[in-house]
Protein backbone atom coordinates (compact mmCIF):
# COMPACT_ATOMS: atom_id res chain seq x y z
CA UNK A 1 0.00 0.00 0.00
CA UNK A 2 2.79 2.38 0.97
CA UNK A 3 4.78 1.48 -2.08
CA UNK A 4 1.85 2.15 -4.36
CA UNK A 5 1.22 5.43 -2.51
CA UNK A 6 4.72 6.63 -3.27
CA UNK A 7 4.49 5.44 -6.82
CA UNK A 8 1.21 7.34 -7.29
CA UNK A 9 2.56 10.76 -6.37
CA UNK A 10 3.26 11.59 -9.99
CA UNK A 11 -0.19 10.83 -11.34
CA UNK A 12 -2.29 12.28 -8.50
CA UNK A 13 -2.06 15.96 -9.58
CA UNK A 14 -3.12 14.97 -13.11
CA UNK A 15 -6.14 13.07 -11.79
CA UNK A 16 -7.17 15.84 -9.41
CA UNK A 17 -6.50 19.11 -11.23
CA UNK A 18 -9.34 19.14 -13.79
CA UNK A 19 -12.03 18.13 -11.30
CA UNK A 20 -10.83 20.36 -8.49
CA UNK A 21 -10.48 23.29 -10.92
CA UNK A 22 -13.94 22.82 -12.41
CA UNK A 23 -15.74 22.29 -9.11
CA UNK A 24 -13.96 25.17 -7.40
CA UNK A 25 -14.30 27.76 -10.14
CA UNK A 26 -17.75 26.87 -11.49
CA UNK A 27 -19.46 25.50 -8.39
CA UNK A 28 -17.88 26.54 -5.08
CA UNK A 29 -17.01 30.12 -6.08
CA UNK A 30 -20.51 30.78 -7.51
CA UNK A 31 -22.04 29.59 -4.22
CA UNK A 32 -19.65 31.84 -2.26
CA UNK A 33 -20.66 34.73 -4.51
CA UNK A 34 -24.31 34.06 -3.65
CA UNK A 35 -23.39 34.11 0.03
CA UNK A 36 -21.53 37.44 -0.31
CA UNK A 37 -24.26 39.01 -2.45
CA UNK A 38 -26.91 37.94 0.06
CA UNK A 39 -25.26 40.29 2.57
CA UNK A 40 -25.00 43.15 0.07
CA UNK A 41 -27.25 45.98 -0.98
CA UNK A 42 -29.15 46.49 -4.17
CA UNK A 43 -28.20 49.87 -5.63
CA UNK A 44 -30.64 52.08 -7.49
CA UNK A 45 -29.39 50.92 -10.88
CA UNK A 46 -30.13 47.34 -9.95
CA UNK A 47 -26.45 46.60 -9.54
CA UNK A 48 -25.08 44.87 -6.46
CA UNK A 49 -23.40 47.18 -3.96
CA UNK A 50 -20.93 45.41 -1.69
CA UNK A 51 -21.91 46.93 1.62
CA UNK A 52 -22.36 44.44 4.46
CA UNK A 53 -25.86 44.42 5.88
CA UNK A 54 -28.51 41.98 7.06
CA UNK A 55 -31.48 43.71 5.44
CA UNK A 56 -32.17 40.89 2.99
CA UNK A 57 -32.39 38.34 5.77
CA UNK A 58 -34.44 40.70 7.92
CA UNK A 59 -36.88 40.99 5.01
CA UNK A 60 -36.93 37.22 4.57
CA UNK A 61 -37.73 36.51 8.23
CA UNK A 62 -40.07 39.46 8.77
CA UNK A 63 -43.39 37.92 9.84
CA UNK A 64 -45.27 40.70 8.00
CA UNK A 65 -43.61 39.96 4.67
CA UNK A 66 -45.00 37.14 2.52
CA UNK A 67 -41.65 35.38 2.27
CA UNK A 68 -41.70 33.55 5.59
CA UNK A 69 -45.13 32.21 4.67
CA UNK A 70 -43.87 31.18 1.22
CA UNK A 71 -41.08 29.18 2.85
CA UNK A 72 -43.54 27.51 5.23
CA UNK A 73 -45.97 26.72 2.43
CA UNK A 74 -43.18 25.19 0.31
CA UNK A 75 -42.01 23.14 3.28
CA UNK A 76 -45.55 21.95 3.95
CA UNK A 77 -46.24 20.99 0.34
CA UNK A 78 -42.91 19.16 0.00
CA UNK A 79 -43.46 17.32 3.29
CA UNK A 80 -47.03 16.25 2.45
CA UNK A 81 -45.87 15.18 -1.00
CA UNK A 82 -43.07 13.10 0.50
CA UNK A 83 -45.52 11.31 2.80
CA UNK A 84 -47.94 10.65 -0.07
CA UNK A 85 -45.10 9.35 -2.26
CA UNK A 86 -43.99 6.98 0.52
CA UNK A 87 -47.56 5.75 1.14
CA UNK A 88 -48.04 4.88 -2.53
CA UNK A 89 -44.49 3.83 -3.39
CA UNK A 90 -43.85 1.54 -0.41
CA UNK A 91 -46.61 -1.03 -1.12
CA UNK A 92 -45.89 -0.62 -4.83
CA UNK A 93 -42.19 -1.44 -4.37
CA UNK A 94 -43.16 -4.25 -2.01
CA UNK A 95 -45.45 -5.74 -4.65
CA UNK A 96 -42.67 -5.62 -7.26
CA UNK A 97 -40.12 -7.16 -4.89
CA UNK A 98 -42.40 -10.18 -4.29
CA UNK A 99 -42.66 -11.10 -7.99
CA UNK A 100 -40.53 -13.63 -9.85
CA UNK A 101 -37.11 -12.26 -10.89
CA UNK A 102 -38.20 -12.15 -14.53
CA UNK A 103 -41.34 -10.16 -13.73
CA UNK A 104 -39.39 -7.90 -11.36
CA UNK A 105 -37.06 -6.92 -14.18
CA UNK A 106 -39.97 -6.04 -16.44
CA UNK A 107 -41.85 -4.06 -13.78
CA UNK A 108 -38.73 -2.14 -12.77
CA UNK A 109 -38.19 -1.25 -16.40
CA UNK A 110 -41.74 0.14 -16.43
CA UNK A 111 -40.75 2.33 -13.46
CA UNK A 112 -37.49 3.38 -15.12
CA UNK A 113 -39.32 4.88 -18.09
CA UNK A 114 -41.14 7.62 -16.14
CA UNK A 115 -38.05 7.93 -13.88
CA UNK A 116 -35.84 8.79 -16.84
CA UNK A 117 -38.41 10.77 -18.79
CA UNK A 118 -37.89 14.50 -18.65
CA UNK A 119 -39.73 16.06 -15.69
CA UNK A 120 -40.89 18.92 -17.89
CA UNK A 121 -42.36 16.54 -20.48
CA UNK A 122 -44.18 14.54 -17.82
CA UNK A 123 -45.55 17.74 -16.28
CA UNK A 124 -46.79 18.78 -19.69
CA UNK A 125 -48.40 15.35 -20.25
CA UNK A 126 -50.29 15.74 -16.98
CA UNK A 127 -51.37 19.30 -17.89
CA UNK A 128 -52.58 17.98 -21.23
CA UNK A 129 -55.13 15.62 -19.67
CA UNK A 130 -56.27 17.65 -16.63
CA UNK A 131 -56.82 21.03 -18.31
CA UNK A 132 -60.39 22.31 -18.77
CA UNK A 133 -60.59 20.99 -22.33
CA UNK A 134 -58.50 17.92 -21.53
CA UNK A 135 -59.49 14.29 -21.72
CA UNK A 136 -60.55 13.85 -18.09
CA UNK A 137 -62.84 16.89 -17.96
CA UNK A 138 -64.34 16.14 -21.38
CA UNK A 139 -65.13 12.54 -20.44
CA UNK A 140 -66.60 13.48 -17.08
CA UNK A 141 -68.85 16.05 -18.78
CA UNK A 142 -69.85 13.64 -21.56
CA UNK A 143 -70.67 10.92 -19.05
CA UNK A 144 -72.86 13.41 -17.21
CA UNK A 145 -70.90 13.09 -13.98
CA UNK A 146 -70.22 16.80 -13.92
CA UNK A 147 -72.10 19.57 -15.74
CA UNK A 148 -69.09 21.71 -16.56
CA UNK A 149 -65.33 21.20 -16.49
CA UNK A 150 -63.69 21.32 -13.07
CA UNK A 151 -60.81 23.74 -12.98
CA UNK A 152 -57.85 21.72 -11.69
CA UNK A 153 -55.01 23.21 -13.69
CA UNK A 154 -53.52 26.44 -12.32
CA UNK A 155 -54.79 25.72 -8.79
CA UNK A 156 -52.92 24.58 -5.66
CA UNK A 157 -54.49 21.13 -6.20
CA UNK A 158 -52.72 20.94 -9.55
CA UNK A 159 -49.42 21.62 -7.78
CA UNK A 160 -50.07 18.78 -5.31
CA UNK A 161 -51.01 16.43 -8.13
CA UNK A 162 -48.05 17.54 -10.26
CA UNK A 163 -45.56 17.00 -7.43
CA UNK A 164 -46.96 13.55 -6.71
CA UNK A 165 -46.78 12.63 -10.38
CA UNK A 166 -43.33 14.12 -10.74
CA UNK A 167 -41.61 12.61 -7.73
CA UNK A 168 -43.36 9.25 -7.25
CA UNK A 169 -40.98 7.37 -9.60
CA UNK A 170 -38.03 8.76 -7.61
CA UNK A 171 -39.42 7.22 -4.41
CA UNK A 172 -40.02 3.75 -5.89
CA UNK A 173 -36.46 2.84 -6.86
CA UNK A 174 -34.68 3.27 -3.49
CA UNK A 175 -37.59 1.57 -1.72
CA UNK A 176 -37.48 -1.35 -4.14
CA UNK A 177 -33.70 -1.68 -3.71
CA UNK A 178 -34.18 -1.89 0.04
CA UNK A 179 -37.21 -4.23 0.09
CA UNK A 180 -35.67 -6.53 -2.50
CA UNK A 181 -32.74 -7.18 -0.14
CA UNK A 182 -35.05 -7.93 2.79
CA UNK A 183 -34.59 -11.46 4.10
CA UNK A 184 -38.15 -12.82 4.32
CA UNK A 185 -37.03 -15.49 6.79
CA UNK A 186 -37.26 -12.77 9.45
CA UNK A 187 -40.86 -12.10 8.43
CA UNK A 188 -41.59 -15.82 8.57
CA UNK A 189 -39.94 -16.10 11.98
CA UNK A 190 -42.02 -13.23 13.37
CA UNK A 191 -45.21 -14.80 11.99
CA UNK A 192 -44.32 -18.17 13.45
CA UNK A 193 -43.87 -16.51 16.82
CA UNK A 194 -47.46 -15.29 16.52
CA UNK A 195 -46.97 -11.64 15.50
CA UNK A 196 -49.90 -10.30 13.48
CA UNK A 197 -49.54 -8.50 10.15
CA UNK A 198 -49.27 -4.98 11.55
CA UNK A 199 -46.72 -6.02 14.16
CA UNK A 200 -44.64 -7.85 11.57
CA UNK A 201 -44.64 -4.76 9.41
CA UNK A 202 -43.88 -2.23 12.16
CA UNK A 203 -41.37 -4.32 14.09
CA UNK A 204 -39.62 -6.28 11.36
CA UNK A 205 -40.22 -5.16 7.78
CA UNK A 206 -40.19 -1.37 8.30
CA UNK A 207 -37.03 -1.22 10.47
CA UNK A 208 -35.16 -3.48 8.05
CA UNK A 209 -36.12 -1.34 5.06
CA UNK A 210 -35.56 2.00 6.82
CA UNK A 211 -32.52 2.92 4.68
CA UNK A 212 -34.79 2.76 1.62
CA UNK A 213 -37.41 4.92 3.32
CA UNK A 214 -34.77 7.51 4.24
CA UNK A 215 -33.33 7.56 0.72
CA UNK A 216 -36.79 7.78 -0.86
CA UNK A 217 -37.75 10.66 1.44
CA UNK A 218 -34.64 12.66 0.67
CA UNK A 219 -34.84 12.07 -3.05
CA UNK A 220 -38.47 13.31 -3.14
CA UNK A 221 -38.32 16.05 -0.50
CA UNK A 222 -35.29 18.03 -1.69
CA UNK A 223 -36.27 18.62 -5.33
CA UNK A 224 -39.90 19.28 -4.33
CA UNK A 225 -38.80 22.00 -1.91
CA UNK A 226 -37.03 24.01 -4.62
CA UNK A 227 -39.31 22.94 -7.48
CA UNK A 228 -39.87 25.60 -10.12
CA UNK A 229 -41.60 23.75 -12.96
CA UNK A 230 -44.58 22.51 -10.92
CA UNK A 231 -45.64 25.82 -9.32
CA UNK A 232 -44.88 27.71 -12.54
CA UNK A 233 -46.62 25.42 -15.04
CA UNK A 234 -49.13 23.35 -13.05
CA UNK A 235 -49.88 26.22 -10.67
CA UNK A 236 -49.83 28.78 -13.47
CA UNK A 237 -47.67 31.05 -11.31
CA UNK A 238 -50.70 31.82 -9.08
CA UNK A 239 -49.32 29.99 -6.06
CA UNK A 240 -46.00 31.27 -4.84
CA UNK A 241 -43.44 28.75 -3.69
CA UNK A 242 -39.71 29.16 -3.07
CA UNK A 243 -38.82 27.98 -6.58
CA UNK A 244 -40.92 30.36 -8.65
CA UNK A 245 -40.35 33.32 -6.31
CA UNK A 246 -36.58 32.77 -6.59
CA UNK A 247 -36.82 32.66 -10.37
CA UNK A 248 -38.87 35.86 -10.32
CA UNK A 249 -36.41 37.65 -8.03
CA UNK A 250 -33.55 36.72 -10.28
CA UNK A 251 -34.87 36.98 -13.81
CA UNK A 252 -37.78 39.47 -13.56
CA UNK A 253 -37.37 41.72 -10.50
CA UNK A 254 -33.58 41.39 -10.68
CA UNK A 255 -33.15 41.91 -6.96
CA UNK A 256 -30.05 39.75 -6.74
CA UNK A 257 -29.15 40.45 -3.10
CA UNK A 258 -32.59 39.46 -1.88
CA UNK A 259 -32.79 36.52 -4.31
CA UNK A 260 -29.41 35.35 -3.03
CA UNK A 261 -30.62 35.54 0.58
CA UNK A 262 -33.62 33.38 -0.42
CA UNK A 263 -31.29 30.93 -2.15
CA UNK A 264 -29.10 30.68 0.94
CA UNK A 265 -32.25 30.16 3.01
CA UNK A 266 -33.36 27.31 0.75
CA UNK A 267 -29.92 25.73 0.80
CA UNK A 268 -29.75 25.89 4.60
CA UNK A 269 -33.18 24.28 4.84
CA UNK A 270 -32.23 21.46 2.50
CA UNK A 271 -28.90 20.71 4.15
CA UNK A 272 -30.52 20.95 7.59
CA UNK A 273 -33.40 18.67 6.67
CA UNK A 274 -31.03 16.13 5.12
CA UNK A 275 -28.87 16.04 8.23
CA UNK A 276 -31.82 15.71 10.61
CA UNK A 277 -33.35 12.99 8.47
CA UNK A 278 -30.12 11.04 8.18
CA UNK A 279 -29.60 11.19 11.94
CA UNK A 280 -33.13 10.14 12.86
CA UNK A 281 -33.11 7.43 10.19
CA UNK A 282 -29.79 6.12 11.42
CA UNK A 283 -30.88 6.06 15.06
CA UNK A 284 -34.20 4.39 14.25
CA UNK A 285 -32.67 1.64 12.18
CA UNK A 286 -29.93 1.04 14.75
CA UNK B 1 -43.55 -21.18 3.54
CA UNK B 2 -45.79 -24.10 4.55
CA UNK B 3 -43.15 -26.21 6.24
CA UNK B 4 -42.37 -23.70 8.94
CA UNK B 5 -46.05 -22.88 9.59
CA UNK B 6 -46.96 -26.39 10.70
CA UNK B 7 -46.73 -25.50 14.38
CA UNK B 8 -49.27 -22.67 14.05
CA UNK B 9 -52.73 -23.66 15.36
CA UNK B 10 -55.34 -24.14 12.64
CA UNK B 11 -57.75 -21.22 13.36
CA UNK B 12 -54.98 -18.62 13.54
CA UNK B 13 -53.48 -19.94 10.39
CA UNK B 14 -56.65 -19.70 8.31
CA UNK B 15 -57.29 -16.19 9.56
CA UNK B 16 -53.73 -15.19 8.66
CA UNK B 17 -54.08 -16.72 5.22
CA UNK B 18 -57.31 -14.87 4.44
CA UNK B 19 -55.74 -11.65 5.68
CA UNK B 20 -52.71 -12.37 3.54
CA UNK B 21 -54.97 -12.90 0.54
CA UNK B 22 -56.68 -9.58 1.18
CA UNK B 23 -53.30 -7.88 1.63
CA UNK B 24 -52.15 -9.41 -1.63
CA UNK B 25 -55.22 -8.06 -3.43
CA UNK B 26 -54.67 -4.58 -1.99
CA UNK B 27 -51.04 -4.66 -3.05
CA UNK B 28 -52.02 -5.64 -6.58
CA UNK B 29 -54.69 -2.94 -6.71
CA UNK B 30 -52.20 -0.32 -5.53
CA UNK B 31 -49.66 -1.47 -8.12
CA UNK B 32 -52.23 -1.22 -10.93
CA UNK B 33 -53.27 2.22 -9.72
CA UNK B 34 -49.68 3.50 -9.64
CA UNK B 35 -48.92 2.13 -13.11
CA UNK B 36 -52.12 3.70 -14.46
CA UNK B 37 -51.12 7.00 -12.83
CA UNK B 38 -47.63 6.81 -14.37
CA UNK B 39 -48.70 5.89 -17.86
CA UNK B 40 -52.11 7.46 -18.60
CA UNK B 41 -50.80 11.00 -19.21
CA UNK B 42 -47.81 9.74 -21.18
CA UNK B 43 -49.86 7.41 -23.39
CA UNK B 44 -52.57 10.03 -24.05
CA UNK B 45 -49.86 12.47 -25.08
CA UNK B 46 -48.25 9.97 -27.46
CA UNK B 47 -51.59 8.97 -29.02
CA UNK B 48 -52.71 12.55 -29.63
CA UNK B 49 -49.37 13.50 -31.14
CA UNK B 50 -50.55 11.38 -34.10
CA UNK B 51 -53.95 13.05 -34.25
CA UNK B 52 -54.87 14.55 -37.62
CA UNK B 53 -56.80 17.38 -35.97
CA UNK B 54 -55.80 20.00 -33.44
CA UNK B 55 -57.96 18.51 -30.71
CA UNK B 56 -56.56 16.93 -27.57
CA UNK B 57 -59.78 15.04 -26.86
CA UNK B 58 -61.35 14.00 -30.18
CA UNK B 59 -59.56 11.55 -32.41
CA UNK B 60 -59.71 12.72 -36.02
CA UNK B 61 -57.56 10.07 -37.64
CA UNK B 62 -53.91 9.11 -37.82
CA UNK B 63 -51.48 11.63 -39.21
CA UNK B 64 -47.82 12.55 -39.04
CA UNK B 65 -48.49 16.20 -39.83
CA UNK B 66 -47.28 17.53 -36.46
CA UNK B 67 -44.03 15.62 -36.84
CA UNK B 68 -43.64 17.07 -40.33
CA UNK B 69 -44.26 20.51 -38.90
CA UNK B 70 -41.49 19.96 -36.35
CA UNK B 71 -39.03 18.97 -39.06
CA UNK B 72 -39.76 22.21 -40.91
CA UNK B 73 -39.51 24.49 -37.91
CA UNK B 74 -36.09 26.20 -37.88
CA UNK B 75 -36.41 27.08 -34.17
CA UNK B 76 -36.80 23.40 -33.31
CA UNK B 77 -33.95 22.32 -35.56
CA UNK B 78 -31.60 24.86 -34.00
CA UNK B 79 -32.69 23.90 -30.48
CA UNK B 80 -32.14 20.25 -31.37
CA UNK B 81 -28.62 20.97 -32.66
CA UNK B 82 -27.81 23.00 -29.53
CA UNK B 83 -29.10 20.28 -27.24
CA UNK B 84 -27.03 17.58 -28.94
CA UNK B 85 -23.85 19.69 -28.99
CA UNK B 86 -24.23 20.56 -25.31
CA UNK B 87 -25.01 16.96 -24.29
CA UNK B 88 -22.07 15.50 -26.23
CA UNK B 89 -19.46 17.97 -25.04
CA UNK B 90 -20.80 17.79 -21.48
CA UNK B 91 -20.68 13.98 -21.52
CA UNK B 92 -17.12 13.88 -22.85
CA UNK B 93 -15.81 16.39 -20.31
CA UNK B 94 -17.74 15.20 -17.27
CA UNK B 95 -17.02 11.51 -17.92
CA UNK B 96 -13.29 12.15 -18.25
CA UNK B 97 -13.09 14.53 -15.28
CA UNK B 98 -15.48 12.44 -13.16
CA UNK B 99 -13.54 9.21 -13.77
CA UNK B 100 -10.23 10.89 -12.98
CA UNK B 101 -11.42 12.40 -9.75
CA UNK B 102 -12.98 9.04 -8.77
CA UNK B 103 -9.62 7.32 -9.20
CA UNK B 104 -7.99 10.02 -7.07
CA UNK B 105 -10.63 9.67 -4.35
CA UNK B 106 -10.66 5.86 -4.16
CA UNK B 107 -7.04 4.96 -4.92
CA UNK B 108 -4.99 7.79 -3.39
CA UNK B 109 -4.45 9.70 -0.18
CA UNK B 110 -4.16 13.48 -0.07
CA UNK B 111 -4.70 16.22 2.52
CA UNK B 112 -7.95 17.89 1.41
CA UNK B 113 -9.75 14.64 0.61
CA UNK B 114 -12.58 15.05 3.11
CA UNK B 115 -13.70 18.54 2.04
CA UNK B 116 -13.42 17.50 -1.61
CA UNK B 117 -15.65 14.53 -0.86
CA UNK B 118 -18.26 16.92 0.58
CA UNK B 119 -18.00 19.26 -2.44
CA UNK B 120 -18.45 16.28 -4.77
CA UNK B 121 -21.77 15.39 -3.15
CA UNK B 122 -23.07 18.95 -3.00
CA UNK B 123 -24.35 19.27 -6.60
CA UNK B 124 -26.53 16.19 -5.96
CA UNK B 125 -28.03 17.56 -2.74
CA UNK B 126 -28.33 21.30 -3.40
CA UNK B 127 -31.58 22.31 -5.16
CA UNK B 128 -31.08 22.89 -8.86
CA UNK B 129 -32.49 26.41 -8.72
CA UNK B 130 -29.75 27.48 -6.28
CA UNK B 131 -27.07 26.09 -8.61
CA UNK B 132 -28.79 27.86 -11.50
CA UNK B 133 -28.87 31.29 -9.89
CA UNK B 134 -25.35 30.93 -8.45
CA UNK B 135 -23.94 30.08 -11.87
CA UNK B 136 -25.80 32.95 -13.53
CA UNK B 137 -24.52 35.41 -10.93
CA UNK B 138 -20.98 34.08 -11.42
CA UNK B 139 -21.09 34.52 -15.20
CA UNK B 140 -22.52 38.02 -14.97
CA UNK B 141 -19.76 39.07 -12.56
CA UNK B 142 -17.05 37.48 -14.73
CA UNK B 143 -18.44 39.12 -17.88
CA UNK B 144 -18.46 42.51 -16.14
CA UNK B 145 -14.86 42.04 -15.04
CA UNK B 146 -13.74 40.99 -18.52
CA UNK B 147 -15.49 44.00 -20.02
CA UNK B 148 -13.96 46.45 -17.54
CA UNK B 149 -10.47 45.00 -17.80
CA UNK B 150 -10.16 44.13 -21.48
CA UNK B 151 -13.11 45.86 -23.11
CA UNK B 152 -14.30 42.55 -24.55
CA UNK B 153 -18.01 41.75 -24.39
CA UNK B 154 -18.84 38.16 -23.51
CA UNK B 155 -22.36 36.85 -23.23
CA UNK B 156 -24.36 33.81 -22.26
CA UNK B 157 -24.48 31.02 -24.83
CA UNK B 158 -23.58 27.42 -25.52
CA UNK B 159 -20.20 27.64 -23.68
CA UNK B 160 -21.84 28.87 -20.48
CA UNK B 161 -24.44 26.09 -20.70
CA UNK B 162 -21.73 23.47 -21.17
CA UNK B 163 -19.62 24.82 -18.29
CA UNK B 164 -22.63 24.73 -15.96
CA UNK B 165 -23.71 21.25 -17.10
CA UNK B 166 -20.22 19.79 -16.61
CA UNK B 167 -20.07 21.33 -13.11
CA UNK B 168 -23.11 19.41 -11.90
CA UNK B 169 -22.76 16.17 -13.93
CA UNK B 170 -19.20 15.45 -12.68
CA UNK B 171 -20.71 14.51 -9.31
CA UNK B 172 -23.18 12.03 -10.81
CA UNK B 173 -20.51 10.35 -12.95
CA UNK B 174 -18.18 10.20 -9.93
CA UNK B 175 -20.85 8.60 -7.74
CA UNK B 176 -21.30 5.73 -10.21
CA UNK B 177 -17.59 5.23 -10.96
CA UNK B 178 -16.59 5.42 -7.29
CA UNK B 179 -19.17 2.79 -6.32
CA UNK B 180 -17.60 0.44 -8.85
CA UNK B 181 -14.07 1.20 -7.64
CA UNK B 182 -15.10 0.41 -4.07
CA UNK B 183 -16.63 -2.92 -5.12
CA UNK B 184 -13.68 -3.86 -7.29
CA UNK B 185 -11.44 -6.63 -5.98
CA UNK B 186 -8.18 -4.86 -4.96
CA UNK B 187 -6.29 -8.12 -5.46
CA UNK B 188 -6.60 -7.73 -9.23
CA UNK B 189 -4.68 -4.47 -9.21
CA UNK B 190 -2.27 -5.80 -6.60
CA UNK B 191 -1.59 -8.86 -8.75
CA UNK B 192 -0.74 -6.65 -11.72
CA UNK B 193 1.66 -4.64 -9.55
CA UNK B 194 3.25 -7.84 -8.24
CA UNK B 195 3.84 -8.87 -11.83
CA UNK B 196 5.82 -5.63 -12.31
CA UNK B 197 3.22 -3.68 -14.22
CA UNK B 198 3.83 0.01 -13.68
CA UNK B 199 0.99 2.29 -12.64
CA UNK B 200 -0.05 3.18 -16.17
CA UNK B 201 0.01 -0.46 -17.31
CA UNK B 202 -2.02 -1.54 -14.30
CA UNK B 203 -4.58 1.12 -15.08
CA UNK B 204 -4.73 0.38 -18.81
CA UNK B 205 -4.80 -3.40 -18.60
CA UNK B 206 -6.66 -4.05 -15.33
CA UNK B 207 -8.45 -1.10 -13.70
CA UNK B 208 -9.79 0.55 -16.84
CA UNK B 209 -11.37 -2.58 -18.42
CA UNK B 210 -12.97 -3.50 -15.09
CA UNK B 211 -14.20 0.07 -14.70
CA UNK B 212 -15.56 0.37 -18.23
CA UNK B 213 -19.21 -0.59 -17.48
CA UNK B 214 -19.36 2.05 -14.73
CA UNK B 215 -17.78 4.66 -17.01
CA UNK B 216 -20.37 3.92 -19.69
CA UNK B 217 -23.20 4.08 -17.14
CA UNK B 218 -21.79 7.37 -15.91
CA UNK B 219 -21.55 8.73 -19.44
CA UNK B 220 -25.16 7.73 -20.19
CA UNK B 221 -26.26 9.35 -16.95
CA UNK B 222 -24.36 12.53 -17.80
CA UNK B 223 -25.80 12.56 -21.31
CA UNK B 224 -29.36 12.15 -20.04
CA UNK B 225 -28.94 14.77 -17.31
CA UNK B 226 -27.57 17.29 -19.79
CA UNK B 227 -30.17 16.48 -22.44
CA UNK B 228 -33.04 16.82 -19.94
CA UNK B 229 -31.80 19.80 -17.99
CA UNK B 230 -34.17 22.73 -18.02
CA UNK B 231 -33.63 24.96 -15.00
CA UNK B 232 -29.87 25.56 -15.11
CA UNK B 233 -29.98 25.90 -18.90
CA UNK B 234 -32.90 28.34 -18.61
CA UNK B 235 -30.80 30.59 -16.37
CA UNK B 236 -27.49 30.47 -18.26
CA UNK B 237 -28.61 30.32 -21.89
CA UNK B 238 -28.55 33.42 -24.06
CA UNK B 239 -30.37 34.41 -27.21
CA UNK B 240 -29.77 31.80 -29.91
CA UNK B 241 -28.62 29.11 -27.50
CA UNK B 242 -32.05 27.71 -26.66
CA UNK B 243 -32.12 23.96 -26.01
CA UNK B 244 -35.10 21.63 -26.51
CA UNK B 245 -36.25 21.61 -22.85
CA UNK B 246 -36.13 25.43 -22.75
CA UNK B 247 -38.06 25.54 -26.02
CA UNK B 248 -40.65 23.07 -24.68
CA UNK B 249 -41.01 25.24 -21.57
CA UNK B 250 -41.68 28.43 -23.49
CA UNK B 251 -44.15 26.61 -25.75
CA UNK B 252 -46.02 25.19 -22.73
CA UNK B 253 -46.09 28.71 -21.26
CA UNK B 254 -47.72 30.03 -24.43
CA UNK B 255 -50.34 27.29 -24.44
CA UNK B 256 -50.92 23.76 -25.60
CA UNK B 257 -50.24 23.24 -29.31
CA UNK B 258 -50.37 19.95 -31.25
CA UNK B 259 -46.77 20.17 -32.48
CA UNK B 260 -45.73 20.30 -28.82
CA UNK B 261 -47.23 16.81 -28.38
CA UNK B 262 -45.07 15.52 -31.22
CA UNK B 263 -41.96 17.18 -29.77
CA UNK B 264 -42.68 15.80 -26.30
CA UNK B 265 -43.23 12.32 -27.74
CA UNK B 266 -39.89 12.44 -29.56
CA UNK B 267 -38.06 13.44 -26.38
CA UNK B 268 -39.91 10.68 -24.50
CA UNK B 269 -38.92 8.03 -27.03
CA UNK B 270 -35.35 9.27 -26.83
CA UNK B 271 -35.33 8.88 -23.04
CA UNK B 272 -36.78 5.37 -23.29
CA UNK B 273 -34.13 4.53 -25.88
CA UNK B 274 -31.42 5.62 -23.47
CA UNK B 275 -32.91 3.48 -20.67
CA UNK B 276 -32.99 0.46 -23.00
CA UNK B 277 -29.39 1.09 -24.00
CA UNK B 278 -28.30 1.38 -20.37
CA UNK B 279 -30.13 -1.85 -19.48
CA UNK B 280 -28.66 -3.66 -22.45
CA UNK B 281 -25.14 -2.58 -21.50
CA UNK B 282 -25.69 -3.60 -17.90
CA UNK B 283 -26.96 -7.03 -18.90
CA UNK B 284 -23.96 -7.56 -21.14
CA UNK B 285 -21.70 -6.74 -18.21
Amino acid sequence: MQASGRQSKGILPILLTPGVFWLTVFFVIPLLIVLVVSFSKRSLLGVVELEFNLNNYARLFNPDSPYLFIFLRSLGLAAVNTVLCLLLAYPFAFYIARQTPQRQKMLIFLVMVPFWTNFLIRTYALMFIIRDTGLINTWLVNLGIISEPIQILFTPTAIRLGMLYGYLPFAVLPLYASIEQLDFNYVQAAQDLGADGLRVFLRVILPLTMPGVVAASIITFIPALGDFITPDLMGGGNTFLIGNVLQQQFLTVRDWPFGSAMGIGLMTLVLGATMIYFRSGASRSA
Amino acid sequence: MSTSSVAVPAPTRSRTTSRLALGQKLLTANALLVFAFFYTPILVLIIFSFNAGRSGTIWEGFSLRWYAELANDPAILSAFTNTIIVAFVTTLLSTAIGTMISLAMERHQFPFKLPLDAVLYMPIIIPEIVIALATLLFFIIVFNMVKNLFGITWGLGLPTIIIAHVAFTISFVATIVRARLVDMDPNMEQAARDLYADEWQTFRRVTFPLLMPAIISGALMGFTLSLDDFLITFFVSGPGSTTLPVLVYSKVKFGVTPDLNALATLLLVFSIGLVLLAQFLQRRD
